[in-house]
Formats: structure tokens, sequence, C-alpha cells
């Protein structure tokens, strides 16, 4: 145990003020899209409980929605709403409906049919049935969908921060790229504490008499508004430009806080999934983004890096990572591996990254053409031997390398190559190599250094300037604590960086961070 | 006062009810009789325009109701449903309101009326605060109807209202029901297949087979003048109670034994057979007086023997 480590508490204490908020745009976020979920879905489980024949369609479509996955259809907002709290809203509606829907279906169509005839018979008319016979004795019934919706809308609310709307997944997902399980938990507990608590709540109320339930009725839409209202508490916005950071930058020495306490930039920040902020870019929702050097989508948007001239990022040079026994069991795995080195420089692989992001290329494809133009390719040998299994952590540039390091392996040695690809993060794949799982992956100094290694602030602060010093480093520290070996970098350098879209950088004067900097101080 | 011209309704392709014709007179009950599915509830239905017909014209005191607004229409009808139909989210006292409410009554009123039909339908008060599904099937038969009596309709429509009732609760409710005052001015077609309800409670019976009027009578006409085989196999099985039921002491006068003495509170011979041997199974003999000033002293096996006498004669006719 890290003497260092802060315990939960302590995490949740330090950042009270951000769980508050969080916990306030969580439950906000949660009952708008609530309120505007009753006020779509009630009427057209009344429409359908009318008009029998649409039900099938009208249930079947709500029913397609819910089954989009949630990014994807987060994904699918940006082009129509932007980001921020709009889309996020639109998107937890579209969850929330179904349960919605449905329930105010049944509620109304379970209803005995003799009740509904007396309504009539004593000369009520359809107004009147409906508010005083159906609805009421539907409430339970539609009670227990509203209640589904609302645990759903919690859970889907933390994937809000993908797309800038805030909540408690800035945590959550801030601390599963930070490897901070503080931070994760700080998250994740709250939200499940919000679930849990309003699951309870609203389980009472539809166990209530009816006499109970007709008072609360009139206060819950006044409720559900007010908790709503606290997402739309003004925020204040400070500057000209708007930035749009993933929520791993934002908990980062070498990134955010480094903006800060370095250069002294002060930017409207909002928190952002790296899946949609370079298109968020593209379509000017932001004019700033934290990205990585070699990412294709830097050639696909056409945004140009921030020169980072006071150097905050740490270098993320490239290179296998290989646990030595793996090295003993396979003699020819280094040599063969190192083919790679120093052949590929950041606007190659930026180039790589583009053909299979954006051209939708395979990896393996790309992977060939590369080797082939480098005079690297040479057809499988079909060994043998024993097997090397081969990882990479979930994003284009390591299936690239992944399928490299697998062509060079079968056209040099007799060894077979099973590939475990899509190793979800740092962590997950990191614990597969020393768990003995893999043999080797691709990973980065940066990383190894600042995730994996964690050093005191002060010292990596120190030595994460320079390039080498830092690789040997990681270098010495993973043989002694990991028995696990970095092999020679492959030339690349995808470190953090600030982006903008060329246009604007040349509209703006703005080329370095510094200038970006004056740029925001002269026009607030 | 009601008056059902040729009316018909189909659903899809099957008939329920086909060219349907009767009036129904100020205060006459009419029994709509008949097997089940034969269309007396969606005759009853039109009434009251839940149903609207295919074809026909239905008047209530002249007007065509086809003319009025479905909702006012019904407001000024009683109407009892086959399953008494109770909200169950309400509680008895906001049930029995639900059509003065509709008519804008004033609270007083509504709970004035409400405590007077429940006292009349022998239910306690204690009920009032209570929800439907803590009664019992004969207590919400009853909440049923005075919810239909409350605002004191001048026509009252009654699906099976004892049909969900066992059988000794039904016959003593029946009873009570036959009794009540408030009833009796009122003009009522009320919908069963009990051959004995109908016999006691008609004025007159409309006897019903696949959408189609059979017969329309007196039980009496109903009992001994059948017009078809339908009409007669459909009784068959009951004759002799049914007898029992529509002959009254004014039919067997000549064959009954006369009196020596004469009381003045003596039984009125407008009783039928039935009632009178009820009342001889707790008394050896009754002292009976028709409305031309005779009197006649009854014991049960000169009862019997006056009746079979008069079927005799009937047969012979
Ligand atoms: N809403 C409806 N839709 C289709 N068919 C119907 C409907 N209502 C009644 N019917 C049909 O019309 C016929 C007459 O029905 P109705 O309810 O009037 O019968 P009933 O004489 O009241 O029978 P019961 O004694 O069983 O209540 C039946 O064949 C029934 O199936
Ligand atoms: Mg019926």
């Amino acid at each position: 145990m890290n003497e260092n480590q802060q315990s939960l508490w302590q995490f949740m204490a330090e950042q009270s003020d951000k769980l508050f908020n969080q916990t306030l745009q969580h439950l906000g976020l949660t009952f708008i899209s609530l309120f505007f979920a009753v006020l779509v879905g009630l009427p057209l489980g009344i429409l359908i409980a009318r008009k029998r024949k649409l039900s099938g369609s009208v249930l079947a479509f709500a029913g397609v929605l819910q089954t989009i996955p949630s990014i994807a259809l987060l994904g699918f907002m940006i082009p129509l709403l932007g980001i921020g709290a709009k889309p996020a809203i639109v998107a937890l509606l579209i969850y929330a409906l179904l349960p919605i829907i449905r329930n105010t279906y049944t509620g109304i169509v379970g209803i005995d049919a003799n009740v509904r005839e007396a309504a009539k018979a004593m000369g009520m008319s359809a107004k009147q049935i409906l508010f005083k016979v159906e609805l009421p004795l539907a409430m339970p019934v539609i009670l227990a969908g509203i209640r589904t919706a609302t645990v759903i809308n919690v859970g889907v609310a933390t994937l809000a921060s993908y797309i800038a709307a805030g909540g408690l997944g800035e945590f959550i997902f801030g601390g599963i790229s930070l490897n901070n399980t503080n931070m994760i938990l700080a998250g994740a507990i709250p939200a499940a504490v919000l679930a849990i608590l309003l699951d309870a709540l609203l389980a009472l109320l539809q166990n209530l008499n009816i006499k109970k339930l007709k008072r609360v009725l009139i206060i819950l839409p006044i409720v559900i508004l007010i908790l709503g209202g606290f997402y739309l508490l003004p925020k204040a916005y400070g500057s000209s430009l708007t930035a749009g950071f993933t929520p791993e930058f934002m908990g980062r020495q070498d990134g955010d806080l480094g903006l800060k306490s370095v250069y002294g930039l002060k930017i409207h920040t909002i928190v952002i999934s790296d899946a949609v902020m370079y298109k968020a870019a593209f379509e000017k929702e932001l004019d700033v983004i934290s990205g990585y050097s070699t990412d294709g989508r830097l050639k696909a948007f056409d945004l140009i890096i921030l020169k980072d001239d006071k150097g905050i990022f740490p270098p993320y040079y490239a290179a296998p990572i290989v646990r030595t026994s793996s090295l003993k069991k396979f003699p020819e795995l280094e040599k063969t591996l190192n083919l790679l080195e120093g052949k590929i420089n950041d606007s190659i692989m930026t180039d790589l990254n583009y053909k299979t992001d954006q051209l939708h290329q395979s990896p393996e494809r790309v992977a060939k053409e590369f080797l082939e133009s480098q005079k690297l390719y040479k057809s499988a040998l079909n060994g043998k031997g024993e097997t090397v299994r081969i990882g990479s952590k979930i994003f284009g540039e390591q299936y690239i390398l992944a399928e490299m390091y697998k062509m060079l392996i079968q056209g040099n040695t007799n060894y077979q190559v099973a590939t475990k690809t899509g190793l979800g993060g740092t962590k997950i794949c990191f614990d597969a190599l020393v768990n003995d799982q893999i043999d080797f992956y691709p990973e980065y100094t940066g990383t190894g250094l600042l995730v994996l290694l964690q050093p005191d602030a002060d010292f990596a602060r120190k030595i994460a300037h320079d390039k080498d010093e830092t690789y040997n480093y990681v270098k010495d520290e993973f043989i002694k604590k990991f028995g696990i070996k970095w092999l020679t970098p492959i030339g690349f350098n995808n470190s953090y960086a600030l982006m903008m879209r060329r246009k604007q950088s040349k509209e703006l004067g703005v080329y370095s961070i510094t200038d970006l900097k004056q740029y925001l101080d002269n026009n607030k | 006062m009601i008056s059902v011209n040729g009316i018909s309704k189909s659903f899809g392709g099957n008939e329920a009810v086909k060219k349907i014709s009767f009036d129904v007179l100020p205060g006459e009950s009419l029994i709509l009789l008949g097997t089940s599915g034969c269309g007396k509830t969606t005759t009853l239905k039109m009434i009251n325009r839940l149903i609207a017909p295919d074809s026909g014209q239905i008047n209530i005191n002249g007007k065509n109701i086809a003319g009025e607004k479905p909702e006012i229409l019904r407001r000024s009808i009683g109407y009892v449903l086959q399953n008494n139909g109770l909200f169950p989210h309400y509680t008895v006292a906001e049930n029995i309101a639900i059509v003065p409410k509709l008519l804008g009554w004033d609270n007083k009123k509504t709970i004035l009326r409400t405590q007077e039909i429940l006292e009349k339908l022998h239910l306690s008060e204690q009920y009032l605060s209570m929800f439907p599904n803590a009664l019992s099937g004969g207590q919400q038969q009853r909440v049923g109807l005075a919810r239909a009596l409350v605002t004191d309709p001048s026509i009252l429509l009654m699906d099976e209202p004892f049909g969900a009732l066992d059988n000794v609760t039904r016959t003593s409710i029946r009873k009570e029901f036959k009794a009540l005052e408030e009833l009796k001015r009122k003009t009522m077609v009320m919908v069963t297949h009990d051959i004995h309800e109908a016999f006691e409670l008609a004025d007159r019976i409309c006897l019903m087979d696949k959408g189609k009027i059979i017969q329309i009578g007196t039980p009496k006409e109903l009992l001994f003048k059948p017009v078809n085989k339908f009409a007669k196999d459909f009784l068959a099985g009951e004759k002799l109670s049914l007898a029992f039921k529509v002959v009254s002491l004014d039919d067997l006068w000549d064959f009954l034994p006369s009196s020596e003495t004469r009381t003045p509170n003596a039984m009125p011979s407008t009783e039928s057979v039935w009632d009178t041997m009820e009342k001889l199974q707790m008394q050896n003999s009754i002292e009976v007086k028709n409305q031309s000033g005779s009197y006649k002293n009854i014991e049960f096996d000169k009862l019997t023997a006056a009746f079979s006498l008069y079927q005799k004669r009937n047969r012979h006719e």
C-alpha cells in the first residue's frame, strides 16, 4: 500500500464541491428528461390505448429506440443537437419513453371493462372518464413505469459526460481512464445510491392508497421540475472560446491541471468523450480539444496541433513491452519485434490511423501495405512452434501495431501467433500481461510513467520533459518491479496535444498554447 | 313512455338484434327474458345509447333519443350493470355521488339523499367510507342499485341486477326489491334469464330468442297462452311453480270455501297462490277478502284443491 494513497473518503471530501455539483447535475438530467418523457409518453400511451391498432407499431418503435446502444445514440445526437445538455436530455428521454408508454397502455387497457362502461352509462364524458376513472385506476401501473424509467435514467445519465452534459459520469469515466479507483467510486457510489433511493421512494408512492396518492400526484410534477431545475442553473461562462477535454485529461497533471498551473490558461471547459470530441470540434461546437497527436481524425477533420511550447505534455513514445519470461521462451522474439524500430514517425502513424478510422480499411490490410512498402513483409512460414500471445488496447493504432507484429512473427519465425486485441484500457491490458495472459503489447512511455508507475508528482514532472530520461526510467523500473522489458521505441510519439480547426487557428493567429492564452486574455 | 321501433344491431356479420319493437308504459316494468346471447343486453344498451342501433328508432317521452346528447340522456336514466361496475377507487359514498356530481347537485343535497336511499336499501351508513372491494357481493349489488336510484330517475334500466348472487341472497334481495316504494312509480326495463325472477317482478315479459321477440305479454299470458312451441318449451319445466306465482286468489275465488267471520284486516285476494302457501306454513288458516266485499277462509289443503279445480277448468277451455 502506498502511503500517499488517499482513502475514498478523503477523495470525496476533497472533491466535495465537484461531487455535489455532479450529483445535482445528475439529478437534474434524470428528472428533466423524465419530465419530458412523461409529457410525451403518457399521451402516447393514452392514444394507443384508445386506438389499439396503433399500439403494436408504437410499442415496437419505442422498443427499438431502447435497444440502440447508449454511446451510439449520444453519437447520433451530435450532428442534430450538438453537445451538452440538449442531446443528453433527448437521449435520456428516448430511453425513458418505452416503460412509460408501455405501462400507461397496459394500465389503461387492464381496467375492468365493466367499470369503464359504468362510467359511460352514468353519463361521464370521454374526458371525465379519462381523468376520473382511467388514469386514477391505471396510476399504480403508470407509476411503476415511471419508476423503471427513473432507474434507467440514473444509469444512462452517467454516460452524459461523454457529450459534455456533466453528471456523475465525469468521475466514473475520468476514474476509469486514470486508473483511479477512488475517483470511479466517488462517481459510482452516489449514482448507485441515487438509483436505490429513487427506486425506493417511487415504490412507496406506488403503494400509497388512492386518497394520499391524489395529493402526491399534484406535488410530484413540481418536485420533478425543481429537481430538473438543478441542471438549468446558469453557469458562468468566462471565455470566448470553448474547450472540450476528456475526463482523463481533466484529471491529469500532464493535462488540464498542467495547462492551468504552467500556462495559466483560463478557458471555458466542458468534459466530453474522446469518441465524439473531434467531430464536435469539426462541427464548431468546440474550439479547442485535447487529442492524441497521432489520431487519424486529426487528418480527417482538418485539425492542427498547438505547439506545446512550455513542454507540459510528457512524451508518449510507443514500444512493445514484453514479459522477460516470454523473451526466454521465444528467443527470436526480441529481434523480430525490433524490426519496427524507428520505422513509424508521427505523420506516418497519423496517416495509418486515418486509413483505418476514417477510410475504414481493415487494420490487417493497412499493416500489410505498410510492411510491404518498408520491404519488411514476408509471407507466413506457418511454423508449428509455440504460440506467442499478442495483446492490444481497444483503439485503432494498437490494432494496426498488433497486426504488424503478427505478420512479422509469422514471416520471420516458426512461432504461432494468437492475438488478444481490444483489451479495454491500460489497466486491463497491463494486468493481462502481468498475469501471463499475454506475452507482450505496445505501450507508451508516458503511460508507463504516469499511470502504471505513478512516482511522486515532482519527480514525474522533472523527468517527463525528456524523452530519453522517461524511457530509461520506465525501462529500469519495469524490469525491477514487474519483470517486464521495454524494447526499443517504434518512433512515433502519441502524446497529448491541444488541437484547433486549421482555419480558426489561422484566423486567430493561434499556433501555440501560449498564443492561445494570450488570445483568451485579450478577448475576455 | 319508452317506445322502441324496429331496431336492429349486428356485430360484424352476427345479427344480435333483429327489428325489435316494443313499448314500455309509464310506471310499468318490462322484463327482457331469454337464453344467453339472445340480445337482451344489446337491446337494453341501445335505450341509453351505450350502443347505437344500425337501424330503427327509440323514443322516450315522444322524443327521438338519437337527437339528444348521449351524456345528458344517460344522466337522466338509472342504469344497473350486469356486474355492478362500481368504481374500485371510489368509496361507497363517492360511488353513489357520481351522477349527482355530474348533475351539479350541492353536497348537502347529495348527502341527505344518499342517507335516504341507503336506509331504503337497508345498507348501514358505516359502509359509506369503505371501498367496494371490502363489501360482500350482495352489498355491492345494493350500492349499485343505490347509485342508479340516488337521483330518482323516472326510468331505470337493469341488466341482471341479481345475476352475480347466490340463490338465497338473490331471493331475499328480490323480495325487498319488489317491496321498495321507490321503485313502484318507475318505468323499468330489466334483463334476466331467470324465469322465476321474471315472473315475480314483471308487469309484462318480453321473451326473446336469437335477436327476435317471440312473445310479449303478462306472465299469465306467457304461461297459459304461449304463441308457439319455443314459448311453450321455454317454460315447460317450471310450469307448476310458475302457475302458483301467476294465479291469484281472485282466480280461484269460486272454488274456495266461504268464511264464517269477517275480520276487517283480512288479506287481499290479489295475493298469489305461491305467497299464500308460504303464509300457510306459519298458520293453519287465513281469512281473505276480495274487492266486492266477500270473505273466504283458506287452509292449505283447501287451497291446493281449489288450484287443481282451476287448472282442470282452464285445460278444458
Ligand atoms: N361488443 C360486441 N361485439 C361483438 N359481438 C357482440 C358484442 N356485444 C354482443 N355481441 C354478440 O351479440 C349477441 C348478443 O349479445 P348480448 O350481450 O346482447 O346477449 P345477452 O342476451 O345479454 O346474453 P347474456 O344473458 O349472456 O348476457 C351475442 O352473440 C354476442 O356475442
Ligand atoms: Mg347480457
